[in-house]
């Protein structure tokens, strides 16, 4: 009898696996709660990837309507992105990194990889922005109008698509505001 | 207006081979279990009938794509009247609802197989498996005719012209990059079925796993070849030059495919032996459901990757309930109907016995890690623990070791003895195999890149003691030979392939450990007439030109490439803009060797006449790939083995019946 419970083991296991996958299903992990969205930038004093010197904190979103990217180099997505957010930036919109759970030299060595389109890049190596912005994974967007204020956030990685379909019409939104 | 019809006979088709499906699943069962020879008769005729219909309703849909026929859905979002017609053939796998077709008519494709190779199987077994094979596949038929049928239309509005297929999938890599994969995960529910048929009927002898064998290792070497392709094709295509991103649809591959290497071994000890049972079903049934769980992932949209498909609940949901039915219901019957108690056969802890089950340990440690390290994100957010994402560090860091681990082992095991072994006779048989891969790897950085270094020297150690054991112990097993030829004639073909698959690991070895650590990448702008330097190769912009290729446009680098002066050869990477979708691609131009590839990537156009290149120097990249088919080619090596075959020829005297077998399992 033992033994026959024994061997129920990896049914069991199985059968734990299955409650999660299916409380997965409900969740979409690139759909997420907005509830930034209209509220202010999350308050913040890091130092920046450039100049580990140089201390910012939010005031640097104020001013201009800015594209907040969450990166960092272990992330192969933000490899692919890279191609769009240097085409954003040529198209003249300011962009923030922010450099997540990353060391400076592989920081700067995907920089050196895989071009900067990033006016500054804030550098936060125990994630604590990220968590505050509720960020999971990488990449993210934040969309920030020249208050400061979160106004558009795009989770994963940006296609080209995108940027004709929803990044160039929100900023050229809340510019005009 | 024949044409006109052709997807819904392909749709009808396809209801046909559902239908047959559903009797297969069920009238051979019931006559196990009634002990009506007639109705498991049904079996064999059914499996071949069920397949037939699967073609005629695959090749349909490849017609309709030849055809243009943009009223069908999935031709209108996956192809282009631009589209050249290899492509438009390939396109049929292309998205999700042909793929999961293709991934159904293989399964049917196995079941044809078993059926035609089972002339001396026992009757019954022979009705279970096929029965077993054909519940999986009602599953699959439902899931694709309720939440993706490929056959839908767009009628009466049918677009003029097609979406186009995907870019990144217009290339070679990927014509045969998901078939072989589907190959792999496919067939690993012929010993699936094997298992749960013999779970069933109680039947786990020894004949059992000669049975299964040779069908379990036919996947392995499909899955093995499919991640190779897969990863290849990652490398050439992506434009980073990158072969393994730790991406969940690359994990969701390498699950069954460490579990199956795992199952491939425990096998060989419960065919020697007669040991580790229970084990070996274990396994049989995890390889399976750890294929489906790949599916699920993929397909669910559950968790984030860079090719997931496009997700839509209901499917989700369906291939869950599928996954628990499948994966639950075989699970339960593992734990009602496994061998009560085990032939406790004993062997010593330096045995052959012992050595294949630290490597079984150690497979399922590493299946674990990574299975893990892929659903982590996922179990903490449904728990509401806040969102994290696991990377390349977790599975570097946890799975490197492990292999490492796993070589030791690897050495040992072959040159070992089944039940118990002398440690003094195996030290002396292995002493001199330890020593000379010491020294060599020690001295084979200095000798490469001019100074040590400890991660080469590590890596290196493991693939040269793999390969030195493995030589040392065809050398003992020849050399009491009259001459070598006879000695090397007399080696099964079993032997041979252990001897290559395992070849094959320290192949890839050695390729992953020079390519990680003396890969050079160098990143420059250049206009025509200027020239860079990258290990010792001089790259020379002569030019770019535009180029119009059938459905893109193409800017095209020419890059003359020399060395010591000398004009070896000329590259032409491109980007290239794909019409219908607007979408940009970068085509990388390779110069593929043997001991290095040289990779040249086009970036962005920098304005004034000087563009961004990408140039890598990739040593050794290739042995990854090459260990790969090595592996394979050892799994396939091991099929041809004569006692597959002459095991079923004795199987054609009377069978043992249902309840001497059952008594035998319960012995």
């Amino acid at each position: 009898m033992k033994r026959r419970l024994f061997l129920l083991i990896p049914l069991v296991l199985f059968v734990v696996l299955a409650v999660f996958l299916y409380r997965g299903l409900a969740l979409d992990p690139s759909a997420r709660d907005s509830s930034l969205l209209g509220q202010s930038f999350p308050s913040f004093t890091l130092s920046t990837l450039e100049d580990p010197e140089r201390q910012v904190d939010e005031s640097l979103l104020e001013g201009e309507v800015t594209l907040v990217n969450v990166w960092g180099e272990w992330c192969p997505t933000c490899k692919q992105e890279m191609p769009q957010l240097l085409a954003l930036e040529k198209r003249g919109i300011r962009l923030v990194g922010v450099d997540y759970k990353d060391t400076r030299e592989k920081g700067h060595e995907f920089l050196e990889k895989f071009g900067n389109p990033f006016e500054i890049n804030v550098f936060d190596p125990e994630g604590t922005l990220g968590f505050d912005l509720g960020v999971y994974g990488a990449p993210e967007t934040f969309l920030v109008d020249a208050e400061g204020i979160i106004r558009y956030h795009h989770t994963g990685y940006i296609t080209p698509e995108d940027i004709e379909q929803t990044i160039m019409p929100e900023v050229e939104k809340w510019r005009a505001d | 207006m024949l044409s006109k019809i052709i997807p819904e006979l392909g749709h009808f088709a396809l209801i046909l081979a559902l239908l047959m499906a559903l009797v297969q699943a069920v009238v051979p069962m019931a006559g196990t279990l009634t002990r009506r020879p007639l109705w498991m008769a049904f079996a064999k005729p059914l499996a071949s009938g069920q397949f037939l219909f699967l073609a005629i309703a695959y090749l349909c849909l490849t017609t309709s794509f030849l055809l243009d026929d943009f009223s069908v859905a999935y031709v209108a979002n996956n192809s282009n009247s631009m589209l050249p017609w290899y492509y438009k053939t390939t396109a049929v796998w292309g998205s999700h609802e042909g793929s999961v077709l293709l991934w159904s008519l293989m399964l049917g494709g196995w079941g044809f197989a078993v059926s035609q190779c089972s002339s001396q199987l026992p009757r019954d077994m022979v009705a279970r498996v096929l029965s077993v094979m054909g519940m999986v596949c009602v599953g699959f038929l439902l899931f694709v005719l309720i939440t993706s049928n490929p056959f839908e239309r767009l009628l009466p509005n049918m677009p003029q012209d097609g979406a186009d297929l995907n870019p990144l999938l217009q290339d070679f890599g990927l014509v045969i990059h998901p078939p072989m994969l589907y190959m792999g995960y496919v067939g690993f529910s012929v010993v699936f079925a094997f298992a749960i048929a013999g779970l069933i009927g109680g039947r786990l002898d020894a004949a059992w796993t000669r049975w299964a064998r040779p069908w379990t290792n036919l996947a392995w070497a499909f899955l093995t070849v499919g991640i190779a392709l897969g990863s290849w094709w990652a490398y050439y295509e992506l434009g980073w030059g990158g072969w393994w991103f730790w991406d969940p649809v690359e994990n969701a591959s390498l699950l069954p495919w460490l579990a199956g290497t795992a199952l491939i071994h425990s096998l060989a000890v419960t065919e020697k032996r007669g040991s580790f049972k229970s084990w070996t079903l274990l396994l049989a049934i995890t390889t399976f459901s750890l294929s489906l769980l790949g599916t699920f992932l993929v397909r669910s949209g559950v968790l984030t990757s860079v090719h997931a498909f496009a997700n839509d609940p209901a499917r989700g949901t369906f291939i869950l309930v599928l996954l628990g039915l499948t994966v639950g219901l075989s699970l339960l019957v593992f734990a009602l109907r496994a061998p009560r108690v085990s032939h406790s056969i004993g062997f010593t802890w330096l045995s052959r016995d012992a050595l294949l089950l630290v490597n079984n340990i150690l497979l399922v440690i590493m299946t674990v890690t990574v299975l893990l390290g892929t659903v982590y994100p996922l179990l903490l957010d449904a728990l509401g623990l806040g969102k994290i994402s696991v990377g390349p560090p977790y599975f570097n860091a946890l799975f490197v070791p492990l292999t490492g681990l796993l070589c030791v082992f690897m050495g040992l095991g072959p040159s070992s003895r089944w039940k118990q072994m002398s440690g003094r006779e195996l030290f002396k048989r292995l002493l001199g195999a330890g020593i000379a891969s010491v020294v060599i790897a020690a001295v084979a950085p200095l000798v490469y890149g001019g100074q040590w270094n400890l991660w080469v020297s590590l890596g290196l150690v493991m693939a040269l003691w793999i390969v030195l054991s493995l030589g040392r112990d065809l050398f003992d097993k020849v050399r009491n030979a009259s001459s070598l030829g006879i000695g090397l004639r007399r080696l099964s073909p079993a032997y041979w392939g252990m001897v290559v698959g395992h070849l094959g690991l320290a192949v890839t070895i050695v390729g992953v450990t020079m390519v990680s650590n003396y890969n050079i990448e160098r990143n420059v702008r250049l206009a025509p007439g200027e020239s860079v330097e990258v290990a010792g190769y001089t790259f020379a912009m002569q030019g770019l030109r535009e180029r119009r290729g059938p459905n893109f446009i193409a800017d095209t680098a020419t890059i003359d490439v020399s060395r010591n002066g000398e004009h070896r050869f000329t590259m032409q990477p491109e980007k290239r803009l794909y019409l219908a979708r607007g979408m940009p691609m970068t085509d990388v131009a390779l110069r593929p060797g043997l001991l290095r590839d040289l990779y040249v990537a086009l970036g962005e156009d920098l304005g004034d006449g000087s563009w961004a290149l990408r140039i890598q120097f990739k040593p050794f990249v290739r042995w990854l790939w090459l260990g790969a088919l090595l592996m394979a080619a050892g799994g396939m090596l091991a099929v041809v083995d004569k006692r597959y075959r002459r095991v079923k020829r004795r199987a054609q005297q009377p069978v043992t019946s249902d309840t001497s077998g059952f008594k035998e399992a319960q012995a």
